[in-house]
């Protein structure tokens, strides 16, 4: 439904949430549960608009916890699901996140995120969850989360969490802030025949031979959905590939686990992506993500200007996390400098990956990404 | 399973998964066993059907049935049926789940798509406890009753679950125990045929956790006190209906008719649809 209506090729002036949405939009997605926050709202607000002109359902849920429950249960008959939120509703959204790991269910979650902890600053921008989008839900597992730094990006890195998504059957992440949230930029929306759409695997197995969780080789299982005659059962209790519940049983657990978190971290080299700007020479290297990064790239320009080899790898995969591209750069730099809009949070998983060479974390928090003289400044004093 | 002595409802249960988890007495059974009656009697295509389930004893009813099924976490089986029935509107979509998971911890999700009238199924079994975690005070716990959080004596008030249920906006809503089988199987066909949120509770037997401490320490006097107490009342008032130990009120609340969420939902997308 609504094909031509899906894809507003073109060139467009938007905001990062209206980016994201219609990235949604393109890559398939025609359903959406969420619950108004700042600053991502205006996602739900223009979902609201745009998903009955291509047939899709918005709705409104009761609070973030129903919202991601029916994006599960709108997975799990179908459709491309999404929801959009902040760092309060991105909290009550962490239980059901791990039964979207545990049941595979494939689906896109935005977090736009603001100050914290607790309320916090609604209207600021922050790069508080990182963390929290690898380990917010109990027990153990993989998820993938990519980090867009303008409002392009907002609209290509939703297209590609769709895909990532409905390739891995793993809920994926979109980590913006508010500033590419609210920001307007040029965005240049490709003709759909140019727009590279995943849809997950079907079985081709009849009901009989169904195991709604038996992987393939790539150690994703084929996913059937609600209707089409497959009578199968899916739970958040540790299960056997039948989908059965196998809750005292540490063989199977053991098997399920360990996929769910094998088929990210063996499937990484395809999933992960960087951005490396001037890295081959550089003895200074600024790892960097979202809208500090155009700072970063900024301050490593001048710090070349004035003769520093300094040079940016900016994480567009935050998880799975890019740490052999960390490594690689480590390899040759006397430091890395790392700003983040926190207290230190990718900082750490950079100093495990970079070994030896030490990693300078530079903190901002509160109104303002850091600004290139400030990153520029910590090039100079470690480089 | 094939063969000649194949049980003639061994199409509706998934034989792998039995034996079932629940104790002796309890009245899950009770509950599996009217609402795949009613299944049968009705013929529902089991191509198109769902059972979703929340946490507790009876939210293993998900996996026991034959059907598409999901076994949500605690409390959400609502806002995830909620999901699948937009996405899908032609699925019937059934949530089978107990008091403490339905009103508890899910209690503002069953309000909030009572209020849509979301066209999907709801059957709680009220064991007036937690069962499955070994016998705490939940949200339809009598006042006084015993507990293992309450060991001097229940201090809340219970809900009333079939006056929240109208309250809030079902256009379906019953009440029954399983003393009821017979009405309760009607009563669920009934469900299953409505279009818009409908609500049936069962007041079930749990002699093993909460019956033991209260005086009624098998199935059949947890049966026997549904017996004394039960009193058939269509339509009478939902909010004269509270649980006491004299007084259970049976029968249908409830039977209205009003234009569900899909169908209001799918009738603007076809309008805005066309107009584009």
């Amino acid at each position: 439904m609504g094909g031509d209506k899906a894809v507003l090729t073109g060139v467009h002036f938007m905001s990062g949430d209206i980016a994201c949405a219609e990235g949604a939009i393109a890559a398939g997605c025609r359903f959406f549960a969420g619950y108004p926050i700042t600053p991502a709202t205006e996602i739900a607000e223009h979902m609201a608009a745009r998903m009955p002109e291509v047939g899709g359902i918005y709705i409104q849920m009761e609070d973030e916890i129903a919202s991601i429950a029916a994006v599960i249960g709108a997975s799990y008959a179908g459709l491309k699901a999404m929801t959009a939120t902040s760092g309060p509703g991105f909290s009550l959204m962490q239980e059901n996140i791990g039964l979207a790991v545990m049941t595979e269910a494939p689906c896109v979650i935005v977090d736009v995120m603001r100050g914290g902890p607790s309320t916090g600053q609604p209207t600021l921008p922050g790069q508080q969850d990182v963390m929290q989008v690898k380990w917010g839900s109990h027990g153990d597992y993989e998820i993938i989360a990519l980090a867009p730094s303008s409002v392009q990006e907002m609209f290509d890195f939703t297209v590609e969490a769709f895909n990532l998504a409905e390739t891995y059957r793993v809920p994926t992440f979109v980590m913006a802030d508010e500033i590419v949230a609210h920001m307007w930029e040029r965005v240049v929306i490709p003709p759909p025949e140019n727009i590279r759409i995943v849809n997950r695997k079907k079985p081709s197995v009849s009901r009989d031979d169904y195991m709604p969780f038996m992987p393939d080789d790539d150690l994703v299982p084929p996913m059937a959905c609600f209707g089409e005659g497959y009578r199968f059962h899916a739970t958040g209790l540790t299960h056997d590939e039948r989908g059965y519940p196998r809750t005292q049983d540490s063989e199977v657990q053991t098997r399920l686990v360990q996929r769910l978190c094998d088929k990210i971290r063996k499937n990484a080299d395809k999933i992960v992506r960087v951005e490396e700007v001037m890295l081959d020479d550089a003895d200074v290297v600024v790892v960097a993500y979202g809208i500090v990064a155009r700072s970063a790239l900024s301050a490593v320009r001048r710090a070349r200007e004035q003769g520093v080899k300094a040079g940016l790898l900016r994480l567009i995969t935050l998880w799975p996390f890019p740490g052999k591209h960390v490594a690689k750069a480590a390899e040759k730099a006397k430091a890395i400098i790392v700003p983040e809009m926190n207290c230190g949070q990718i900082v750490r998983e950079v100093e495990r990956a970079a070994k030896t060479t030490p990693a300078y974390h530079v903190p901002k928090l509160g109104e303002n990404p850091h600004t290139p003289m400030e990153i520029f400044a910590a090039i100079r004093r470690h480089g | 399973m094939a063969g000649a002595f194949e049980h003639p409802f061994a199409v509706y249960l998934r034989a792998a998964m039995i034996p079932h988890i629940w104790c002796s007495g309890c009245g899950n059974g009770v509950i599996l066993n009217a609402f795949i009656h009613a299944l049968d009697e009705l013929r529902m295509d089991l191509d198109k059907f769902v059972v979703v389930s929340g946490i507790g004893c009876i939210g293993r009813t998900a996996g026991y049935t034959n059907v598409d099924s999901f076994h949500t976490t605690h409390g959400r089986a609502i806002p995830f049926a909620t999901g699948v029935k937009l996405a899908k509107p032609e699925l019937e979509v059934v949530v089978i789940s107990g008091d403490g998971d339905l009103f508890a911890i899910g209690g503002n999700h069953f309000i909030h798509a009572a209020r849509r009238n979301i066209g999907i199924k709801v059957i709680c079994a009220n064991n007036f406890n937690y069962g499955m975690t070994g016998g705490q005070v939940g949200p339809t716990t009598p006042l006084e009753a015993l507990t293992t959080t309450t060991p001097y004596g229940n201090v809340e008030h219970p809900f009333n679950l079939v006056h929240l249920a109208t309250a809030s906006g079902a256009t379906y809503v019953a009440r029954w125990t399983t003393l009821h089988v017979r009405m309760l199987t009607m009563s669920i066909k009934k469900l299953l045929q409505r279009k818009g949120f409908s609500f049936i509770e069962v007041v079930s037997p749990c002699p093993e956790i909460y019956g033991r401490r209260n005086n009624m320490r098998t199935g059949l006097e947890m049966m026997e006190w549904f017996r004394k107490a039960s009193v058939i009342a269509n339509f009478s008032d939902p909010a004269k209906a509270e649980i006491t130990p004299e007084k259970i009120v049976v029968g249908e609340f409830v039977d209205i008719e009003k234009p569900t969420y899909e169908q209001l939902l799918y009738g603007k997308i076809a309008k805005i649809v066309k107009k584009e």
